[in-house]
């Protein structure tokens, strides 16, 4: 197997390190503040985290730099970062592991991207499920402000960062950034119509930015190493950097692999990931988590970067990689990833609202042998009226599961389809002699 | 009027603490709702009130919020509520056989309470623990790569000690090796 050195799990896994602020300082933890914070222009950070060709984490994969570059220039009143620790995507379970074992690399990030924006208040919206996490959180963000890497006039340099962890209450959609605004605000997290961006109109109303956990955990290394080292790793030039992959489902080794971008499946789930349990053949994989188009084995030499899985018709999105092995149901899989996006649409767009729970109902019919010839149809039709028509990305990532699984194993759906209408043919006397 | 004093009055520095994080006052509803929530162990429709009036809020403003989050519970749950997760990566691994496994156990199905209110099963979607399925979280706690006998240590534990040394810690998967150090 290629060594990769990991950058952003390297501390935790050091035998016995727990990820206190001693322990975070001990392997260099703050230092890349310290070198910017009063000493760098904030739009000179900005640069160079442009110049690394960071893109987020998060799922959209939009460049860092270039969204902070987006906030007003010459903005006089408060602004805000929140760090999106709303870990909700089926797949992917990069960003608690962060902060429950390393969580001053995340604050430290935090306090950089503040920096750069000229914010002096960060929230950390961090998913109500992750109670540890947000403890772990509260109790490093009061270790950080003892020793005074938060708080008020930091260094002596005349910034104030200040950083509030915010828990969730159980919603995925709060994930997505103007949702996650308004949950914050104290609503319902209904996302907003963009434009106006959060850039401009964010947090109550200020310009605010939006980052994943991971992306500002990169932030104290390429302060550190510099933007030519960041952007030498990984496929550059437009997916550079390495990435925790998440891989669970039928493998023998399921877990948080970081590699450099551009690995390919095969070697994450082979090498890394242990191959397949039972050493089954792989029928199927999710590259992106659950808003992602399923792939086949066709797909295993498809390198992980944005561009080259976007090519094979899916999305890296947020690296949570989720493997079948062969004997699984593709149309039991894909209701599985509807009843999940159905119980988590927040419905305001009524073609997400009721077209999921159609969606859902199709496909339970589908596998309870009652199907009929026309729901391929059916389903398709829906699928292009949900996609597109959303006030978010949410009606996009719901149809993922059904359309992918109709291209690649439609056979599956028919199968299904024919039994039910054999199925029909008997019960017909039985039917008519109750008229 | 009696449960209205009793929120302020007994958590009266937290929710002082909780109002100075932000600017709109709005923005502490969820963290108060939580404190309501961890006295009563669901969300009373006093406390709803009493939320309202701290943050100048109507009273449907605050239910209309406490019903989108599926944390929030509108009426009492066992002491111990089980969420078993059941989206696809946990279902993969045998999520189904825990929900199964629990019936079994406790003679108690998703969405029901035991008859002496020590314990209520829900399925939930996802909980972020793709890669240590099947797994359930126990109040605030994580329960990870369950098998039916740690479920039955589980809840012996729990009726025995109101607690069990099987939940998760800071989370790390795959654990470092020899290599790794």
């Amino acid at each position: 197997m290629p060594q990769h050195e990991p950058v952003l799990l390297k501390n935790m896994m050091q035998p016995g390190y727990g990820g206190s602020l001693a322990e975070y300082e001990r392997t260099g933890g703050y230092q890349a503040l310290r070198k910017v914070l009063g000493k760098v222009a904030p739009a000179d950070v900005t640069a160079m985290v442009t110049k690394s060709g960071l893109r987020g984490r998060g799922g959209a994969g939009f460049p860092t730099g270039i969204k902070w570059g987006f906030l007003p220039k010459d903005y006089k009143g408060p602004k805000y970062l929140c760090c999106n620790a709303d870990e909700s995507e089926p797949g992917t379970f990069k960003d608690r592991q962060l902060m429950e074992r390393d969580p001053h690399q995340v604050l430290e990030g935090i306090a950089i991207a503040c920096y750069a924006i000229g914010c002096e208040t960060a929230y950390i919206y961090i998913r109500g499920e992750f109670t540890l996490g947000a403890k772990i959180l509260n109790r490093a963000i009061q270790e950080a402000r003892a020793a005074g890497h938060l708080g008020k006039n930091v260094y002596e340099s005349g910034v104030s960062i200040d950083i509030h962890v915010h828990r969730g209450a159980g919603a995925y959609i709060c994930g997505e950034e103007t949702a996650l605004l308004e949950s914050l605000e104290g609503k319902r997290g209904l996302p907003r119509v963009k434009p106006p961006f959060p850039a401009t109109h964010g947090l109550y109303g200020k310009p605010t930015v939006v980052n994943n956990v991971e992306t500002l955990a990169n932030l104290p290394h390429i302060v550190t190493r510099g933007p030519e080292w960041f952007a030498s790793i990984g496929s550059p030039p437009k997916s550079t950097g390495t990435r925790i992959f998440c891989v669970s489902g039928h493998v023998k080794r399921p877990g948080n692999y970081e590699v450099p971008m551009g690995v390919t499946v095969r070697e994450l789930v082979y090498e890394h990931a242990g191959g397949m349990r039972g050493d089954k053949p792989l029928k199927a994989f999710i590259p992106g988590g659950a808003s992602a188009p399923f792939l086949t084995p066709d797909h295993l030499d498809v390198k992980l970067d944005f561009e080259a899985v976007a090519q094979a018709g899916s999305m890296l999105g947020s690296g949570g990689v989720t493997v079948m092995e062969e004997g699984t149901s593709m149309v039991w899989a894909a209701l599985r990833l509807m009843e999940f996006f159905h119980h988590e649409s927040c419905g305001k767009c009524s073609p997400c609202r009721e077209g999921s729970s159609w969606l859902t109902q199709t496909l339970k019919r589908i596998l309870a042998h009652r199907g009929r010839p026309e729901d391929l149809e059916t389903l398709t039709d829906l699928c292009k009226n949900i996609a597109g028509r959303t006030v978010c990305a949410f009606g996009d990532a719901e149809v993922a599961p059904i359309m992918s699984t109709l291209q690649y194993w439609r056979a599956e759906y028919e199968d299904l389809i024919r039994a039910a209408s054999l199925h029909r043919e008997r019960e017909l006397p039985m039917a008519s002699a109750r008229h | 009027m009696e449960t209205t004093m009793k929120l302020a009055e007994k958590y009266r520095a937290e929710i002082d603490d909780i109002l100075s994080r932000y600017p709109v006052k709005r923005s502490a509803l969820l963290p108060l709702l939580y404190l309501a929530q961890a006295e009563e162990g669901y969300v009373s429709e006093a406390a709803m009130k009493e939320i309202a009036g701290i943050l100048r809020l109507t009273p449907p403003q605050v239910y209309e919020t406490v019903t989108f989050y599926t944390m929030l519970n509108l009426k009492p749950v066992g002491t111990f509520h089980i969420q078993v997760c059941k989206s696809l990566m946990c279902a993969l691994v045998g999520s189904d056989t825990v929900l199964g496994w629990m019936k079994a156990k406790l003679g108690i199905g998703p969405g029901e309470t035991s008859a002496d209110k020590m314990f209520t099963v829900s399925a939930v979607e996802c909980l972020g623990a793709c890669g240590t399925g099947p797994m359930m979280q126990i109040n605030e706690d994580y329960y990870e790569r369950l098998t039916e006998e740690k479920v039955d240590t589980i809840l012996s534990d729990l009726r025995r000690d109101g607690t069990s040394q099987l939940k998760s810690g800071p989370f790390m998967w795959p654990l470092p090796t020899k290599q790794d150090a």
